[in-house]
C-alpha cells in the first residue's frame, strides 16, 4: 500500500488510470504496426483491417457513450456512420480537383461528423423524451429511414455545376461529369484517401473527448440521470439537454468514423449501413463492457478478427462466429465461471506479492 | 374499389404481421427480452412445412402442425440453452444472445439446406371471392381468417384458464407470482413454446403468400412483425393485433398511394410520429414511475 | 469491480493471442510453389446473397477439377466468403494475396468488385469477374466510362448493354407487347443499372413505358402493389430486370390476380425453370435474353450440367455458367501465352492482358466471345421463351 502513495496523482486515482492505460495501448499498438507495416513484415489482410477496425471502434466509443454511460439503447447508429460517410464521399468528390489528399480528408471528416451531429441532434430533440424499448425502436425506425432516403438521392457534378434528384433519377451530366451520389449504387470511384494514423488519431481524439465529457460536470449529471432519472430531476438536472449533448456527441463521433470508412473503399452502397451493422456495433460494445472504453475497443479487434481467423473453417465459419458469440455472453455472465476467473486471479496476483 | 382491394391486401399482409408480432410481444411480456431470433424460428417452420408437404407429401393441416411441433421444440430449446442462463444478466445480454442465436439458425440453415431458393408448394388454388368487380383472393381471406382465430383463443387463454392466468401474473410481477407458488420457469417456457406454434402458423401463411423459402427469410417480416408490436404497444396482445393490422394496412398503402422506393421510410416515419404521441404505442399500458 | 479488471486480463491475453496469430500469416510472394497456378476470387458464401457466390465457387471448383485431369496444365483455386460487402471483399483479397493468388475471378457481385478493382490494378493482377456486371469494376470512372482499370475483365454483360439490348429487342418486336410496365429492384446495382439503360434506350426507340414500380430488399415478397398498377396502367408486357427469385414471386402473385401479360426478362431470370419447387407452368410464355441455359442440348451444357447436379444437387444458374467458362477462359490464354506456375503475378497479369484483348473464346455462354481492351465482354444475348416447361430459342 506503501508504494501506491508515492504514485503521482494522475496514476492512483482511478479516474486517469483508466485513461492512461487507453492512451497507452492505443500508442503500442500504432507503433508496433507501424513498425510491421513499414518492414514489410505485416500481412494484406491485416494491413486491410487496420482503418475498418478505427472507424467501428470509434464508432462502438460513441455507441457506449449512448448505451453505456448515458443508458439509452440505441439501435441507429449506423445511420449516422451513413450520413457522415456520404456526405464526406461528396465533400471529397468535389474537391478533388482542387485539394490535396490530407487537407481533403480532413476537412471531409469534419464535415461529416458536423452533419452527423447536426442529424442526431434534430433527431434527437423528439426522441429523447422516449424511454427505454420504444426508444431503441424509434431509433431503429430512423436508421432504416436514412438508409431509404439515401438510396434514393441522386448528386451529380459537372462543368455547370450540382444537379440533385430524389427518388427519380434526372440527373443527366455533361460529359466529364461526376455522379457522387448514385441512388442504390451509393458513391462509386472515389478516391481512397483514408490512412490507418488518420484512424489513430480519431480514436484518440474520440477518446479525448469521451473520458472528458465522463469526468466532467455533464458527464456526471448524464449518468445520474442514466441511475434515478427522477432523483436527477429533483436536483435540477435537464434531463432531455443532457442526453442530448451525449446523444449528439455519440452520432458526431459516429459521422467521423463513417467519413473515415466511405473515403477507405472506392465504393460504398447506402445498404452497407443497415441494421446489421447497428446490431454489430451493439455487439461490441456490450461485449467490452458497459461504459468500459477499453473493453470496447478490445472487443471490435477481436470480433472483426474473428470471422477473418475463423476463414480456415470454409463453410462453418458463419456458424462458429454465431456460437462464440453465445457462448461468451453465457460464459462472461455465469456465476461459476465469474467466482472460478475470480480466485484464479486473486492466487496469481498473491502469489506475486508474496515475492 | 381500388382503395377496398389495396385495403384487403393490407389487412392479409397485416394478419401475417400480426401473428408474428403475438410470439414478439408475450415474450416481451413475460421474459421482458427482445427476442430477434423469433425470425429465424419462422424460417424453420417454413423449411419444415416445405420438406413435410413437398418431400414427405403430407396434406397441408398434418404439415402445419409437423411444423408447429417442432418450431414449439426448438423456441423452448433455444429458451432453456440460450436464455435461462442469462435470467440475472442484464437485458442487453440477453439482447446480443439472441442475435447471436438468430446468425446461429440462419447459418446453421445454410449448412443444411443450401443457400439456393426453394419454392413453397402452392397450397391455396387461385382465384377468390367476386363481388362487384373487386376479388379477394382465398388465400388472402385464409390468412385473415387465421390470423382472427388464433387471436379469439389467444385470447381466451390468456384470460380464462389457470395457466393463462399465471402468466399474466408472471408478466405483472415475477417476484409476487414465485410467492403465490406460480413456476416462473415454466411460464416463460410455455410463452416460448405458443410463440415459437404461432411462428410456424405464421410461417405457413407467409410462404403461402410469398412462396420463397431460403435461409434469411425470416429477418424481415421479423423486424416488421416487431415493429409493428411495438406499434401496438408492447407487451398487449390486442396491441400487436393492430399494431400487425395497421403495419400491413400502411404499407400497402403508401406503396399504392405515395411511392414502392419510399414505401419503408413512410411505415417507420408513420410508427415514429404514433411513438411520439402515445409513447407506449397504440394499446400499451402507460406505467407511472414510482418516486 | 474486481471482476471488470480480470475479464479485461483475459481479453488482453486473447487479442495478444489473435493478434499473433494473423500476423503469422505474413510475408508470401506471388509466386506459388506447388506447380500449381493459384487462383483467387470472393464472392458471398453466406448472407442473402450467399446463392450465387457458392454457384460460381462450385462451378469453378468443377472447372479447375477438369482442367486438372486433362494433365498439363494444373491450377489451385481458393475461393473466399466477402458476403457481398465491400469491406469484407477487402479483406478477401489480402487473405489471397497472402496466399499468393496469381490470377482472379475478382468478385461475384458488383459492389465489392468496385471496391477491390483498384487494388488489383496496384498490385498488377490480372481478374477476370464471372458475373460482376457494373461498369464501376472495369472503370476507375463508370460514369462516363472511361480510365479503364486495363486488368479486370468481365464474363458476363455490363449492365448497360443488357438494358439496351432488352430495348432493341422490344423495339423490333412490337407483338410481344407496346404498353410496357418496368418492375425492378431499386437498391440492386444489376437491376437498376438495367433500368436506367433500358428506360433511356425506350426513349430514343419511342417505347412506351406505361409503369414504373420498384421495390428493395425489405419489401421483396409482396408484389401485388406493382402489379395492379400495372395492369390498371394497361401494361401488356411486364419487363423484369430482376434475379429469378423475386421474378418467381411475381410470376405466382400475378396468377393469383388473374393478370396474364407477357413477362420479358433478361439474363438474372434464368434459372427459374431449375427453382426447387417452382410450378414451371406459371413461367409459360415468359421471354428473356440469355446467353446460358442449363436445359441447352449441346455437350459442353449437358456435361456441364450433368456434374454439378452430381457434385451438388442444384441446377447451376447463369452465375455457375459464366465461374465456368471464366476458368477455362484462363486456362485457355495460360496455354496459349505459356504461363507457368513459377512466373510472378505481374508477368502473368500481362501476359492474360495480351491474351484475353485478343483471343476468341467458345464456352458455355457464348461463341466467338471477344474482349475489349477495356475489359468488356461481347457476346449476343438470345432470346428464348419458356414452352412446356423449357426454353426453346425465339429467332429459329
Amino acid at each position: 500500500m506503501s508504494d501506491k502513495k508515492k504514485l503521482p496523482a494522475f496514476l492512483s486515482d482511478k479516474k486517469y488510470r483508466g485513461r492512461l492505460t487507453s492512451f497507452s495501448m492505443v500508442l503500442i499498438m500504432y507503433i508496433v504496426i507501424e513498425i510491421l507495416m513499414n518492414t514489410g513484415n505485416l500481412s494484406s489482410l491485416f494491413t486491410s483491417l487496420l482503418v475498418p477496425v478505427c472507424c467501428y471502434i470509434v464508432a462502438a466509443i460513441g455507441l457506449n457513450l449512448n448505451v453505456g454511460i448515458s443508458g439509452e439503447l440505441n439501435l441507429g447508429q449506423a445511420c449516422f456512420m451513413s450520413v457522415g460517410a456520404f456526405s464526406a464521399v461528396c465533400v471529397s468528390g468535389s474537391l478533388a480537383s482542387s485539394v490535396p489528399d490530407v487537407p481533403r480528408l480532413v476537412i471531409s471528416m469534419i464535415v461529416g461528423a458536423i452533419l452527423a451531429a447536426v442529424f442526431g441532434i434534430l433527431i434527437g430533440i423528439p426522441v429523447l423524451k422516449l424511454e427505454g424499448d420504444y426508444l431503441a425502436i424509434v431509433t431503429l425506425a430512423f436508421g432504416q429511414i436514412v438508409k431509404s432516403l439515401i438510396t434514393n438521392m441522386y448528386l451529380g457534378i459537372d462543368e455547370a455545376g450540382y444537379h440533385f434528384s430524389f427518388v427519380d433519377n434526372n440527373v443527366e451530366l455533361i460529359p466529364g461529369g461526376k455522379m457522387l451520389l448514385n441512388g442504390p449504387m451509393g458513391a462509386t470511384g472515389t478516391q481512397r484517401i483514408s490512412t490507418f494514423t488518420a484512424g489513430v488519431v480519431l480514436v484518440v481524439v474520440a477518446l479525448i473527448i469521451v473520458y472528458n465529457l465522463m469526468f466532467s460536470r455533464s458527464g456526471r449529471a448524464i449518468m445520474a440521470a442514466r441511475d434515478n432519472r427522477i432523483a436527477a430531476e429533483s436536483v435540477g438536472i435537464e434531463i432531455v439537454r443532457i442526453k442530448l449533448l451525449a446523444f449528439g456527441i455519440s452520432s458526431c463521433l459516429a459521422g467521423a468514423a463513417g467519413a473515415l470508412y466511405g473515403l477507405n473503399y472506392s465504393t460504398l452502397i447506402p445498404a452497407k449501413f443497415d441494421f446489421n451493422t447497428s446490431i454489430l456495433l451493439l455487439v461490441y460494445v456490450v461485449l467490452g463492457g458497459l461504459g468500459n472504453m477499453n473493453g470496447t475497443m478490445i472487443a471490435t479487434i477481436i470480433l472483426v478478427l474473428l470471422p477473418e481467423l475463423l476463414r480456415s473453417m470454409q463453410d462453418y465459419r458463419m456458424l462458429i462466429y454465431a456460437i462464440v458469440l453465445i457462448l461468451i455472453m453465457l460464459l462472461t455472465n455465469n456465476e461459476m465461471v465469474k467466482t472460478w476467473i475470480q480466485k484464479a486471479y486473486l492466487r496469481l496476483s498473491t502469489d506475486r506479492k508474496g515475492r | 374499389m381500388d382503395f377496398l382491394s389495396y385495403l384487403i391486401n393490407g389487412l392479409g399482409l397485416g394478419s401475417v404481421y400480426a401473428i408474428i408480432a403475438l410470439g414478439y410481444t408475450m415474450v416481451y411480456g413475460i421474459a421482458k427480452m427482445l427476442n430477434f431470433a423469433h425470425g429465424d424460428v419462422i424460417m424453420i417452420g417454413a423449411y419444415v412445412a416445405f420438406f413435410s408437404i413437398g418431400d414427405l407429401g403430407l396434406p397441408v393441416i398434418p404439415s402445419v402442425l409437423l411444423s408447429m411441433a417442432v418450431c414449439t421444440v426448438l423456441g423452448v430449446l433455444i429458451e432453456r440453452l440460450a436464455y435461462k442462463p442469462l435470467r440475472a444478466a442484464s437485458a442487453l445480454s440477453v439482447l446480443i444472445t439472441a442475435i447471436g442465436v438468430s446468425y446461429f439458425l440462419q447459418n446453421a440453415a445454410q449448412l443444411l439446406w443450401s443457400s439456393s431458393t426453394k419454392v413453397f408448394p402452392t397450397i391455396v388454388s387461385a382465384g377468390g371471392i367476386s363481388w362487384n368487380g373487386l376479388t379477394v383472393s382465398w388465400l388472402t381471406l385464409i390468412t385473415i381468417g387465421t390470423c382472427i382465430v388464433v387471436m379469439i383463443c389467444l385470447t381466451l387463454f390468456i384470460n380464462h384458464t389457470k395457466t393463462g392466468r399465471a402468466m399474466r401474473a408472471c408478466s405483472e410481477d415475477k417476484g409476487a407470482s414465485v410467492l403465490m407458488g406460480i413456476n416462473v420457469n415454466k411460464m416463460i417456457s410455455i410463452t416460448f413454446a405458443i410463440g415459437s406454434g404461432l411462428a410456424a402458423i405464421a410461417s405457413v401463411l407467409l410462404c403461402a403468400a410469398y412462396p420463397s423459402v431460403y435461409p434469411t427469410l425470416g429477418a424481415m417480416p421479423g423486424i416488421k412483425a416487431f415493429t409493428a408490436a411495438v406499434f401496438g404497444g408492447i407487451g398487449s396482445i390486442p396491441g400487436a393485433f393492430l399494431g400487425g393490422l395497421l403495419l400491413g394496412v400502411i404499407e400497402i398503402f403508401a406503396k399504392a398511394y405515395i411511392s414502392t422506393q419510399l414505401s419503408d421510410a413512410i411505415v417507420f416515419a408513420v410508427l415514429i410520429l404514433v411513438l411520439l404521441i402515445k409513447p407506449t404505442g397504440l394499446l400499451g399500458k402507460r406505467i407511472r414511475e414510482k418516486v | 469491480m474486481k471482476n471488470k479488471e480480470m475479464c479485461k486480463r483475459v481479453m488482453s491475453a486473447a487479442v495478444a493471442a489473435s493478434l499473433a496469430l494473423t500476423l503469422c500469416a505474413c510475408g508470401g510472394g506471388a509466386k506459388s510453389s506447388s506447380g500449381a497456378i493459384k487462383i483467387g476470387g470472393s464472392g458471398p458464401l453466406t448472407g442473402p446473397a450467399a446463392v450465387y457466390g457458392n454457384a460460381v465457387k462450385n462451378a469453378a471448383e468443377i472447372a479447375v477439377e477438369e482442367v486438372n485431369a486433362k494433365g498439363g496444365l494444373q491450377f489451385e483455386l481458393d475461393f473466399e466468403d466477402d458476403a457481398h460487402d465491400a469491406e469484407k471483399a477487402v479483406s478477401a483479397y489480402g487473405v489471397l494475396k497472402d496466399w499468393g493468388m496469381q490470377v482472379s475471378l475478382a468478385t461475384v457481385t458488383s459492389a465489392p468488385g468496385a471496391a477491390v478493382a483498384p487494388m488489383y490494378r496496384d498490385d498488377h493482377i490480372f481478374g477476370i469477374t464471372p458475373s460482376g456486371s457494373s461498369l464501376a469494376i472495369i472503370y476507375e470512372d463508370p460514369d462516363n466510362a472511361t480510365n479503364p482499370y486495363g486488368n479486370v475483365y468481365q464474363m458476363c454483360f455490363t449492365d448497360p448493354n443488357q438494358g439496351v439490348a432488352s430495348a432493341d429487342y422490344l423495339a423490333e418486336h412490337p407483338d410481344l407487347g407496346t404498353s410496357i410496365a418496368v418492375i425492378y429492384k431499386n437498391d440492386d446495382n444489376y437491376s437498376s443499372g438495367i433500368f436506367t439503360k433500358f428506360k433511356s434506350e425506350a426513349g430514343v426507340k419511342g417505347l412506351n413505358i406505361v409503369y414504373e414500380g420498384t421495390f428493395d430488399d425489405s419489401n421483396a415478397s409482396d408484389f401485388t402493389v406493382q402489379l395492379k398498377k400495372a395492369q390498371d396502367a394497361g401494361a401488356d408486357l411486364v419487363f423484369l430486370p430482376i434475379y429469378y427469385d423475386p421474378a418467381s414471386l411475381i410470376l405466382t402473385q400475378a396468377n393469383q390476380m388473374g393478370y396474364a401479360p407477357t413477362f420479358f426478362g433478361v439474363d438474372g431470370m434464368d434459372g427459374i425453370l431449375t427453382l426447387e419447387g417452382f410450378d414451371t407452368s406459371l413461367a409459360e410464355g415468359v421471354y428473356l435474353l440469355t446467353p446460358f441455359s442449363a436445359d441447352a442440348t449441346d455437350d459442353l451444357t449437358k456435361n456441364f450440367t450433368a456434374k454439378y447436379k452430381e457434385k451438388f444437387g442444384d441446377v447451376p444458374n447463369q452465375f455457375a455458367a459464366d465461374a465456368y467458362d471464366c476458368i477455362y477462359a484462363i486456362a485457355q490464354a495460360c496455354e496459349a501465352a505459356g504461363v507457368t506456375a513459377d512466373m510472378k503475378s505481374n508477368e502473368v497479369c500481362d501476359a492474360m492482358v495480351k491474351q484475353f484483348s485478343s483471343m476468341t473464346f467458345n464456352g458455355l455462354t457464348g461463341q466467338n466471345v471477344k474482349w475489349s481492351t477495356s475489359g468488356e465482354v461481347s457476346k449476343s444475348p438470345k432470346a428464348v421463351v419458356i414452352k412446356n416447361g423449357v426454353y426453346v430459342g425465339v429467332e429459329n
